[in-house]
Formats: C-alpha cells, structure tokens, sequence
C-alpha cells in the first residue's frame, strides 16, 4: 500500500519536472531591441536594486529585532519613541536616491517623446479585435494598408488541436518594418480603447477612438518581436497580439514595392467580372477570418446571431449588403466597409447568402458593392 | 476607570429582540457588527469569483468560461472586493472602535449611520443581480474606461451606474459621521494629537471620501447621460473623449487607494506597539506621514495613465509627485520597524499579521516605486507586474490589516477569545497562500503578459499554473477564518477587559464584551492609565 502510494508520488513528481525542465521560467523584463527599450530595462534594474538594497536594510532590522527582541528571549522594552534626527534623515535619504532616479528618468521619457525627424510613419488603428495598419505615402492608389488578425485556430483555443508554440502570439499578416530606420507610429481606434504593446521595442501606447498618439521606435535588430494589446477592450481582448517583422532596409523596399502593387491590383479586381465559385471560394477565406469569431465557422453563431438560416442572409439582399457595410451601432457588428475592400465583402456576402443551406441563389459582385457605397 | 460601565439607572436598554434590533439599530456597534459581516459575505462573493478566474487561468486555452464571461469575472471581483469588503469593512471597524477610541457614547449621526449601512445591501443586490441579466453583468473593468462602458456597454450597465450611486451615497454619509463623531466626541482632554492613529487615519480618510466620492458619482453620472440621454462626454464621435474619462475616474481612483490603506495603517500602528510592549516610535511623524499622503494622492492620478499620451511636461509631473509619495510612506515603515526595535515581543495571530502587512506592503510600496518611473511604467502597464502592485498592497496589505484587527478586536466585541491555535494556521497557510499567488505574477508581468486576458500564451503556462494554486489555497483558508470567528462567538473562552497586557487606549478599560452602550460619561482621559505615555 505504502510502496504504491510512494510510486505515485514519484511518478507525478516526475511528470511534473519534466514539463517544468522544458518550461520557460523567465523572470524579468526584456532588454529588446531598442536603444530605448535598453535605457528602460536600465531604469528598472536600477530602481529594483535600490528597492532591493532599501529592503534588505529594513528587514534586514526588523528579522533582527523579530528574533533578538522577544519576549521569550527575556527582552525588555526600552522607550524611545521620537527623533527627530533620524525622522529627518530617513525621510531626506530616500528623497534623495529617489530624485537620482527621476533625473535619469526624465531624459529617457524626453527621448520616448521626440517622434521628430522619422523617415517611414505608420498609422496603427485598433479594431475590436485586429490591428490596422497603415504605411502613410503620396500615392492614393498605391496605399499600403491591411489587417492583422490573430493566426490562432479556434481549436488550439478551444483544446481540440495541440497549441503551436506562438500559440495566440501569431497573425495572418505581420507589420513589417525596415531596422536601423526611425519609425514614427501614429495610434488610433476604431471603436474602444485599445492599446499596442511591443515588449522587445518598448513601445506601447494607447489607440484612442478620436484621438491620434504618436510613439516612435528604431530597431536595431532584425527579428520577428510579438506584442498584445493591453486595454481590455471587449470579448476578444486576450486575441488580437501585434507582431512584428523587422527585415533589413532593401528587403523592406521590395516588400513595400510588392504591397503596393498588390494594392494597384486590387483596384483591378474589383473591375473584374467574377464567377459564383469564385466569389464562394474567396468568400469563404475571408469569412473565416473576419466573421467565424462571432458567427460561428458554420453560421451557427458563437454567442452572436447565427447566420445560418438568418432572415437577414436569406432575405432582401439590400438588407444584407447594408448590414455588413455599415454595421449595427452600439453593437459588437462593425462597419466592415471602412474595413474590408469592396471584393472581400462582396465575396463574403456572396457566400454568407449560398452557404449552410441557406442556398438563395443570388451573387454579390465587387460592383454591386461600389455602386451601394456611391448611393449611400 | 468606572466610566465604562452601564452608571445610569433610567429604563434603557440593551439592544431590542429580534430582527427590528438590527433593522432599526442606531447603535454603532450593532452597526460596527453589520457592516464587518456584510463585508465577511462581500468577501467571500467576491472571492467565489477570483475563483472562477484563477481557474481557468490554470491553463492555457478556454476550459471552464467564454471570454464575455470571464471578464464579467474580472469586473465583479474588482468592484465587490474594493466597494464591498474592503471599505464597508473599515466602515464597520469605526463604527466599533472609534467611539470606543475618543471615549464617546456613540456616534455623532446615528440614525444616517443605520441608513449608510442598510443602503448597501440594496446596492450590491442590485448589481449581484446583473450577472442574471441579458447580455450579462458589466464587463468592463472596474475601472470602467469608456466608451467601453458607455457606447459598448451591456444593457446591465445602468444598474452598474445606480449600484455606485447608492454605495457612493453610503460612503459620504458614513465618512461625514465620522468627521463629526471625532470632532465633536471627544472626551475631554483627549485632544487631537492624542487621538490613537486609528482614529487620526480614519479622519483623514473621511476627508478623502469626502472629497472623492462625488467625482465617481459624476462620472458615472455622465455616463448615464452619454448612455441615456445623447450627451457625449466620453464619445469622440460627438466631440467628447474618452481620455477625459481617465482622467476624471483616476481624480477619484488614486486618493480611494489610499482610502483603502490610511485606515490600515492606523490598525498595524496599534497593534505593533501592543505586541512589542513599546510606545509608537514617531506618533507625531506618522500623522504628518498621513496627512502629507492624502495631499499627494490627489496630485498623482494621471500614473495609471502614461500610456494614453498626456503631453511630456505632464508625464514629467505626475512622474516625480508619485515617486514623491513613496518618501511618506517609506517613514511610516520605518517608524513600524522602529517600534519594533528593542521590544520584547510576542507573536500572536494579530501580530503575525501585522509584521506580514508591514513586510507585504512594503513590497507593495517597492512595485509602486517601479510603477512610478514612467518610461518604465511604459513597460509595466496594464500588464500582471500591475496586478501583482495592487494585490501586494491590498490583500496582505489592507485584507490582512483588517484580520489582524478583528483577531485584535474580537475579544473586545464578543467577549470570548479565539482559538490561538488556529488562528495561527490560519495566518501561516494565508500568508503561504497569498505570496504563491501574487508572487509569481510579478515575472508574468514583466515577461510580458497583459492583465484581463482569459487565455494566454504558452510561455506563461508554469507561472499561472502556481499562481492558481495560490489563489486555491488562499480562498480555501478564508473559509477556516469563518469558522475561527464563528467558534469564537459561539464557544469561546471568556476573554479578559485587557487580553493583550501590552495594549494602549480606551477601549480597554470597559469591560469584553462591551457593554452596549460605553461612555455615556466622559471618561477622564488624564486619569487614564492607557494613556499617560503619550504629551499631550
Ligand atoms: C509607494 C506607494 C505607491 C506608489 C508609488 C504606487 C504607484 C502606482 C502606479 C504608478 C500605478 C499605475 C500602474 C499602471 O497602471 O501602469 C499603480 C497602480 C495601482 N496601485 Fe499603486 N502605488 C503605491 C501604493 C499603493 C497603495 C497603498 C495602494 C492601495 C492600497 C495601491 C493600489 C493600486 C491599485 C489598485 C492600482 C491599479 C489600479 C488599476 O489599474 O486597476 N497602490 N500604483
Ligand atoms: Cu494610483
């Protein structure tokens, strides 16, 4: 009995070291990748020491006295109870140290504030629950702008699919920045308070709706660094991570050069004439990454309205381009139109109307689209 | 000392049969006594839902909740734990000691005392009952930043709003009665730099109430327009900001941590000297140390808010009077430690806290002085090191302050004393407990994991499992704590009018239990053996 009970013990022990040897056991702040991000973790080693120095004093005195001065030792009391010396001295010693610290905080904070002088600005914009981001430039045509969705499978959240290893930390599309460039960030929302946290750059600032932030950073270091948003800003707060991939100046160029060509295309495609397969299949991707958090993969409606069988997907079709285009106020439903191009919400629609058995027949094209917005 | 006993013959009266005793009680111990077990009940509500979050935290991935409802979770659990067990438990022990304290027979108000207490159970029924609503219970924080709470608020947000008003209405009502009870009360002689530190953090606490608790009402009351009647203080879209509402929450957010902690200090500044059998080192310095700490708090609000890009010399600002207030608040340790010093010292269960609270909080103090250095803030924002700051401060700091004080004080309430034994094995497995839970959620901090999220990354995994654990053992020992208190008043051993011989103040000199009615002659404060360490 005793020998089963201790084999046990032994095996649990085991298994429990054994997951925790491959754990990842960090303790502390990362240096990052910026000159800023390294003044920070200078500052915060600097000030956990002197926490560290100033409490092995204190308590240092205080476990002395704890074991020294008791009653059961036979102490006696002694009555002192006032001095104004020493009150003095360690009210005007912490002053000090701590005035130290702020001196050398008050430049790191003037630099962290200076955006002059950027050679490449993004403007960043929260959504519930996806980053927007956008390379600012001369040419309307050519604009660089996309959204970043969490790449993590439903399954990997839900436990039915093993997590990878930047389980919640991955998106479809990162932003991608040139190193050795100063970047300037401007910061916006859409809906509520986000806020857009790059540890390895220490960069975070707030995307405010109606407000515009600015942050700024240079990376010294090519890498993939991987952020969250750190507002609590509604259900899927705890899935909308930042990442980011800094690459070397001439391959940012190429990448840029080739978004913008994506982006010139894109205008294209939207003139062309489509199929139903085809509308269905691009559908059903964007589908997937836009609408299946809340609608269910399915249609079935994830804690919001299933769509399957809806009266809104199976009925007028006006209703149902409105809806998507313009969203419901006040509600989780956004207005896709400022969001999606007018190809993936014709696409969308095309299949939210033709899926799951909801089978209506009609197709959505990207005109179709462009001629609601132009009516609107 | 005969002050203390019933010296009046005309036909009144111990406390009335029945439940009208409680309902219609203008008595502040009845009152002391409903309020510390309503906050007992808070306690443990509020304790049911950091359960839920600790468990599915266990792990990675969802198991037991949706995210809609774990941050319901979140929510509830910050607003009951700071509204209603928490404050209301400070309120209570007032209500018990203060009158007790300055040698008065009751307080000053005692009929809007009976109503300051008996609104709060309205209120929290109120907002309890949201989590049966549709769309749930308010999920936004309990710092409630709109235009989450107001444009994307659940419908159960109004009642979210009138709860507030109804717990902000009863705390103005309880902190006006005890500016006017310590005012006006006072036995004679017992002048104000007499006062027990108790009672001196306690006025300086009302003050702060005072002064804060109409803002919160305010804010919420905008929100009620901006929800309700079309304004648009905190809606971009209609030419407000969100930020202002940051900056109007936080006005009264800062100083109401501190509410929550002045009254604590006054507690362990009396139960030190008690267990080291020494007089107070620096009584005068540590009501400065107060006073100069309410001033700052109304002056360091915008920290909780680096990040949302206040302009630099602002940030500057608000960066150095932070750092500021840790200068007052390190004196205060040093003058407990001092105390402590040469001593002769015993360590019975409010002692154990007491020195816990004392090396707890001033870690708190430690993450606060990290927290206050801006450019590091940037890194440490609204991540679990955060966390970590808040629970260090009020849980081993303000949760234990009040343990200490009903195992202090409960002699003195009930007449019986409690089972030594056990409250010890209560004070180890909390103090256990409570460092395996909010220790480690230090390094998820810093290592980069955001706070309100109901699934993380793997990396994370190993810390928030022993965190849960933590949580788990910590939950599980509260409920010893109502066994020891319930044991206590029913099969206690008699308690003697002095149970602690190195104890200081009035209190003391009526007998355990304390008759109901105390002090309804002034006792003679220069006569008063308790007292006659402390100039006048
Ligand atoms: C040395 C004294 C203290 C300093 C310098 C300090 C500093 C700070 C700072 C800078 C923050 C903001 C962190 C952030 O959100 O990034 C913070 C948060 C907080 N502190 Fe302190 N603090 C101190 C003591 C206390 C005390 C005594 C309490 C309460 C008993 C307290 C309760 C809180 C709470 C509740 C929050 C978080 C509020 C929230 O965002 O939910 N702090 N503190
Ligand atoms: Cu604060």
């Amino acid at each position: 009995m005793q020998t089963r009970l201790l084999r046990g013990l032994f095996a649990l022990m085991a298994m429990l070291l054994g997951s925790w040897a491959q754990a990842d056991w960090t303790l502390n702040m990362p240096k990052g990748v910026t000159d800023i991000s390294q003044e920070v973790y200078g500052l915060h080693m600097l000030t956990f020491w002197v926490c560290v120095i100033i409490g092995i004093i204190v308590f240092g005195v205080m476990f002395y006295a704890m074991f020294k001065h008791r009653k059961s030792k036979g102490a006696v009391s002694a009555n002192f109870h006032e001095s104004t010396k020493v009150e003095l001295a360690w009210t005007l010693i912490p002053a000090v140290v701590i005035f130290a610290i702020g001196v050398k905080a008050t430049y790191t904070l003037a630099d962290m504030y200076n955006t002059d002088d950027s050679e490449l600005t993004v403007e960043i914009t929260g959504y519930q629950w996806k980053w927007r981001y956008r390379y600012l430039n001369d040419d309307p045509n050519a604009e660089v702008s996309f959204f970043s969705n969490l790449a993590t499978s439903r399954d990997e959240i839900n436990n039915r699919l093993d997590k990878n290893e930047n389980y919640l930390l991955e998106v479809d599309e990162p932003l991608v920045l040139p190193v050795d460039q100063k970047v300037r960030f401007v910061l916006t929302a859409a809906d509520v308070i986000h806020s857009w946290w790059v540890p390895q750059l220490g960069v975070k600032k707030d995307a405010i709706p109606g407000i515009a932030n600015e942050a700024w950073t240079i990376i010294n270091e090519t890498g993939t660094y991987r952020g969250q948003c750190t507002e609590l800003c509604g259900k899927d707060h705890g899935f909308m991570p930042v990442v980011v991939e800094a690459v070397p100046q001439e391959e940012f160029d190429t990448w840029l050069a080739g978004k913008q060509e994506e982006a010139r295309k894109l205008a294209e495609l939207t003139e062309k004439d489509w199929t139903m397969d085809e509308l269905m299949e691009r559908g059903r991707q964007a589908y997937q990454t836009t609408c299946a958090a809340c609608h269910g993969q399915n249609g079935e409606g994830a804690g919001f309205p299933a769509l399957a069988g809806s009266a809104i997907a199976t009925g007028p079709v006006e209703d149902h381009i409105d809806i998507v285009v313009n969203g419901v106020n006040g509600t989780a439903m956004q207005a896709f139109g400022a969001q999606l191009s007018e190809v993936d919400i014709a696409a969308i629609i095309t299949y939210e109307r033709n899926a799951w058995g909801n089978n209506v027949g009609d197709m959505v094209t990207p005109v179709d689209i462009l001629n609601y917005n132009a009516g609107q | 000392m005969t002050t203390a006993t019933h010296d009046h013959d005309h036909a009144h009266h111990g406390p009335a049969k029945g439940i009208t005793r409680w309902l219609y009680t203008t008595n502040h111990k009845d009152i002391g006594t409903m309020y510390l077990w309503f906050s007992f009940a808070m306690f443990l509500l509020g304790g049911t839902f950091a359960m839920v979050i600790r468990a599915e935290l266990f792990q990675p991935g969802l198991q037991l909740v949706q995210p809609e409802f774990f941050n319901q979770m979140t929510t509830m659990h910050g607003l009951i734990m700071v509204f209603g067990a928490v404050m209301p438990a400070f309120v209570g022990l007032a209500n018990w000691m203060i009158p007790m304290m300055i040698g008065a027979p009751d307080m000053a108000l005692p009929r809007m005392n009976n109503l300051s207490f008996w609104i709060l159970p309205f209120a929290f029924a109120m907002l309890a009952s949201t989590l049966f609503m549709e769309g749930g219970a308010p999920n936004f924080g309990w710092t409630f930043y709109a235009p989450l709470s107001t444009t994307y608020a659940p419908p159960s947000v109004t009642f979210f709003i009138f709860a507030v008003h109804i717990m902000g209405a009863s705390s103005i009502m309880g902190a006006i009665n005890i500016v006017a009870t310590i005012l006006n009360m006072r036995a004679p002689g017992m002048t104000l730099m007499r006062m027990p530190l108790f009672v001196w953090t306690w006025l300086i606490t009302a003050y702060l109430l005072i002064a804060v608790m109409p803002v919160l009402a305010g804010v919420v009351t905008m929100m009620l327009m901006d929800i309700h009647f079309g304004t648009a203080f905190f809606n971009a879209a209609g030419g407000g900001s969100p930020v202002l509402f940051q900056h109007v929450f936080w006005f009264f957010g800062h100083p109401e941590v501190y509410i929550m902690i002045l009254p604590a200090f006054g507690i362990v500044s009396a139960i030190i000297p008690a267990f080291a059998r020494k007089q107070l080192f620096g009584y005068s310095s540590m009501v400065y140390a107060t006073a100069s700490i309410a001033f700052l708090s109304f002056i360091v609000w915008a920290h909780h808010m680096f990040t949302v890009g206040i302009p630099f010399l602002g940030e500057a600002f608000f960066m150095w009077a932070t750092m500021l207030i840790a200068v007052p608040t390190g004196v205060k340790v040093f003058n407990w430690v001092t105390t402590m010093f040469r001593g002769s010292m015993t360590f019975e269960t409010p002692m154990l806290f007491a020195v816990c609270f004392v090396v707890l909080f001033t870690i708190g103090g430690f993450s606060g002085l990290m927290l206050a250095v801006a450019p590091a803030d940037f890194q440490y924002h609204d991540t679990y090191f955060v966390v970590a700051h808040f629970h260090y401060v009020l849980v081993p700091g303000a949760v234990f302050s009040i343990m200490a004080a009903v195992y202090y004080w409960l002699p003195k309430w009930s007449g019986k004393m409690y089972n030594e034994t056990l409250g010890k094995v209560h004070f180890w497995l909390s103090f256990v407990g409570v460092n395996v839970l909010f220790f480690p959620q230090h390094f998820l901090g810093l290592a980069g994991m955001p706070r309100r999220i109901p699934d993380y990354a793997l990396q994370f995994a190993d810390f928030n499992m022993i965190s849960s654990i933590g949580g788990f053992l910590f939950g599980a020992s509260q409920l010893l704590f109502l066994y020891i208190v319930v044991h206590t008043i029913v099969a206690g051993k008699p308690a003697k009018a002095k149970p602690w011989d190195g104890a200081e103040g009035l209190e003391w000199s009526v007998p355990s239990p304390a008759p109901y009615h105390t002090f309804e002659t002034p006792p003679d404060i220069d006569k008063a053996p308790q007292l006659d360490r402390k100039e006048p």
